[in-house]
């Protein structure tokens, strides 16, 4: 009986150690895989590369984690992207508005689409994969309508800073990401509604009963995630300097990935932005390496999938375990 | 003899749910199976229908002897029940709901008019008046008991057991149903009915077993005994706990004001607390009482009635507002209502205040620590760490934990709700010390259970709810098992 306490207690020191640091291993061992079989990969220039690759979806991860945290999902982030490529460059190119006008128009204009998510799935009771799923229809829908599927470019040239520039060796987006992960790891740990956020995803009965205004965290959640999502895409924008319908596709696929390879559980509650980092880094040198082995994209897709499946495959397995 | 059980024994863990019962149910009759809280009808229910086999003893049926006996088998020597929660689908029509999982096919076609003319049988033999085609969403709540009772008796039971089938009726329902027992009972089908309405125990049972604490008291022939009897025998036990004394601390000051207030069970109930006291709210399950504490905290809607704090009406929507009111709530269910079970023991302590010791939407966390650590101390929860989390606690010291956060939000009314449920003596005792030191601080605290000891030994004054109502109030020296269980259980 005794031992058998002592062997338990090392295997969840074993499954405690993976939670923590497996990621890490993980991106450790790929790191060494590509390094290996590609001699392009291990170049600081490359490194860089995939730094600023990677960077527009470690922005929007960290609403996104917010939303996984509550236990929702907010699968219209990439159609957000699309509008809000489409709208600032609209906004600049037809409109002559400056930059920084545009960049506060779309930020809004982002915020306000997540917080009518939100508003939604608190006040009507709809599960947020079918809100944020018709959501992401509708988004897009206005984005081809406003651009009528054409791309929109010529932009003032100081709006490319944001995507193209740099600060020494290090890419502005990059730096952008750090900067949005460090307020996205402050609020969760620092502040009293991000404490809200893992309780309400935790138990959202128990939040209620210990006092937390459920609805207006839902409200505050879903509007940060399409802000940061905003963010992304005003990156994105700058960065590739044509605004274009294409631009957000698929992303909250990657976005999602990313932040279930980093540990923030589906089923809500669990999740550090630490960790998000190392999944987004994952994704990125996974596509990278692919990418530099010659991988056809098909076959890059078949592999995108299965991680996502493996991923959320283990979170589940954990959870079961825990319950 | 229809039905025989012998020194059946149920345990589990901590529990001895069944303790070597036995009973005889003759063919026929309508045997009524009384009993608290906690008695082991469901066990002894369950046990009939092979719901979960006893540890020890055997089921005779018709003269067959069962030592395991399944579900099925049940079914098939003519075992039917008819749960609290109906087993029908709304979406589909009373006649597929009837035949659900045998129907009547022609090949593989469901041979839809068949089933609605077997059912229409069924129907006219016991003189109901559904239409078969109707689906079971569309019937009020008594028709689908009917429903069920045709389903089970087209499984051809011989005996139905019925779990307070009049509980969710209303008082036309109810009358029907009567008139279906008795219907049942000169088609020759044997009855086991389980209620807590006396008058109907009285109108149709023919005999009557008592059950307290998982043993069977005694059966008695209904004609020969009485309503005073049957209480005395489900609560007369021992008391055998003792509880810590406290000095009388009642204040002439009322925390709270409770006017006619209505809502989901919960119909005209009043009631005032002053600080010092604990009240205590004691009642069956279903009465209603955990309802008033969700309307006062602002979990389930007032539809009428005055709630009134310190001079001022207050209408809290959420728990949120309540709480701001200095209204607190230890929820009965720890672990779905009261504990944030992945999160650490210091936030599950610092939840209920995090925006009160926030600035700039920053928590200060040497307060935070400070609120945890001295409340550790204060109501002795044993870890050595806070960081831990509060689902590898012991239940004792999680609900500690939950009274810790409660009392960091400086209440002036508690309110328990069975706070003692599933904890050991241990921890009890020193959640009753909690309590009283609570109104010896000057706090009012409202405390509902189920356990009669416990109702009795903390309260100084006790309100009894009996399906919503407030059916008597008892000062201390009036206190009575009897006289409770009266109020508890009359109409």
């Amino acid at each position: 009986m005794k031992s058998q306490i002592a062997q338990n207690g090392s295997g969840a020191k074993i499954a405690e150690f993976g939670r923590q640091f497996g990621i890490y291993i993980v991106l450790l061992v790929l790191l060494t895989f590509f390094s290996i079989a590609s001699e392009n990969f291990l170049v600081s220039q490359n490194l860089l590369n995939v730094a600023r690759q990677v960077s527009m979806m470690g922005i929007a991860a960290v609403g996104f984690s917010f939303v996984l945290l509550l236990g929702g999902i907010d699968l219209s982030i990439g159609s957000v992207i699309t509008l809000v490529n489409i709208v600032a460059a609209s906004l600049m190119v037809n409109s002559g508005l400056s930059p920084v006008l545009a960049i506060i128009a779309v930020l809004l204009l982002s915020a306000a689409i997540g917080f009518t998510n939100g508003w939604i799935i608190a006040n009507i009771k709809m599960p947020s994969i079918i809100v944020t799923l018709a959501m992401m229809i509708i988004i897009e829908g206005v984005a081809y309508l406003i651009c009528e599927g054409l791309p929109i470019y010529g932009f003032p040239e100081s709006f490319a800073t944001i995507g193209q520039g740099y600060v020494g060796p290090i890419p502005i987006p990059v730096i952008i990401m750090f900067v949005v992960m460090g307020i996205g790891g402050f609020i969760l740990k620092k502040t009293f509604f991000g404490r809200y956020f893992y309780a309400v995803g935790g138990n959202e009965e128990a939040a209620k009963l210990s006092g937390i205004n459920v609805t207006r965290v839902k409200y505050l959640v879903y509007t940060l995630s399409g802000f940061f999502a905003g963010v992304a895409g005003v990156v994105i924008l700058s960065r590739t300097n044509s605004g274009q319908v294409l631009s957000g596709k698929g992303f909250e696929f990657d976005v999602l990935t990313a932040c279930v390879l980093g540990g923030v559980s589906v089923a809500g509650g669990v999740g550090k932005i630490t960790n998000v980092l190392a999944g987004v880094l994952i994704l990125g040198v996974l596509s990278n390496g692919l990418v530099l082995l010659d991988v056809s994209q098909f076959v890059q897709m078949v592999i995108k999938g299965s991680v996502l499946l493996i991923a959320v495959a283990l979170d589940s397995l954990q959870h079961r375990k825990t319950l | 003899m229809f039905l025989e059980l012998k020194n059946i024994t149920k345990t589990y863990p901590g529990v001895v749910a069944l303790d070597n019962v036995s009973l005889e149910i003759i063919e026929g009759e309508v045997h009524a199976l009384v009993g608290e809280n906690g008695a082991g009808k469901s066990t002894l229910i369950k046990t009939c229908t092979g719901a979960i086999s006893p540890d020890k003893g055997t089921i005779v049926i018709q003269g067959t002897e069962y030592t395991s006996l399944t579900p099925k088998s049940a079914e098939l020597a003519g075992v039917g029940v008819i749960y609290q929660e109906f087993n029908l689908v709304d979406e589909l029509s009373v006649a597929e709901n009837i035949f659900l999982g045998r129907a009547i096919r022609k090949g593989v076609v469901i041979d839809r008019k068949a089933m609605e003319r077997e059912a229409a049988k069924i129907f006219e033999q016991f003189d109901i008046d559904i239409d078969p085609r109707k689906l079971v969403g569309e019937l009020t709540v008594g028709y689908q008991q009917l429903v069920e009772i045709a389903k089970a008796m087209s499984q051809n039971a011989k005996m139905l057991i019925m779990d307070e089938p009049s509980a969710p009726l209303t008082q036309t329902e109810v009358q029907a149903l009567y008139a279906m027992v008795e219907k049942l009972k000169s088609a020759g089908v044997t009855i086991i009915y389980i209620s807590h309405r006396m008058d109907e125990i009285f109108r149709l049972s023919d005999r009557v077993t008592v059950l307290r604490d998982g043993e069977k008291v005694k059966t008695l022939q209904t004609a020969e005994t009485n309503l005073d009897e049957l209480v005395t025998l489900m609560v007369g036990r021992e008391l055998k706990e003792t509880y810590p004394t406290r000095k009388d601390c009642i204040t002439d000051d009322v925390a709270i004001t409770v006017e006619h207030i209505s809502g989901e069970i919960v119909d005209d109930v009043s009631f005032e607390i002053r600080k010092g006291e604990v009240l205590g709210f004691a009642g069956l399950i279903g009465s209603g009482r955990t309802e008033v504490a969700e309307i006062l905290f602002g979990y389930k809607k007032k539809t009428a009635g005055r709630i009134t704090s310190h001079g001022k009406e207050i209408n809290p929507r959420i728990p949120k507002e309540a709480i701001a009111e200095g209204i607190a709530l230890v929820p009965e269910d720890r672990k779905k209502h009261g504990a944030l079970l992945e999160r650490s023991i210091k936030d599950n302590i610092s939840i209920s205040i995090l925006e009160r010791i926030s600035s700039f939407f920053t928590v200060n966390t040497t307060e935070e620590d400070k609120v945890a650590k001295h409340y550790r101390e204060a109501i002795r929860i044993k870890t050595p760490n806070l960081e831990q989390k509060i689902k590898n606690l012991s239940g004792g010291n999680q609900q500690k934990v939950i009274i810790a956060k409660w009392l960091a939000t400086e209440p002036t009314l508690v309110i328990f709700d069975e706070p003692t449920r599933g904890i050991d003596v241990g921890a009890k005792s020193e959640i009753y010390a909690l309590v009283n030191q609570l109104v010896e601080e000057g706090k009012a605290v409202l405390m509902i259970s189920s356990e009669m000891e416990e109702v009795m030994g903390m309260s100084d004054r006790i309100i009894v709810l009996h399906e919503g109502k407030v059916t008597g109030e008892l000062s201390r020296k009036d206190f009575n098992q009897e006289t409770i269980m009266g109020f508890a259980s009359r109409n």
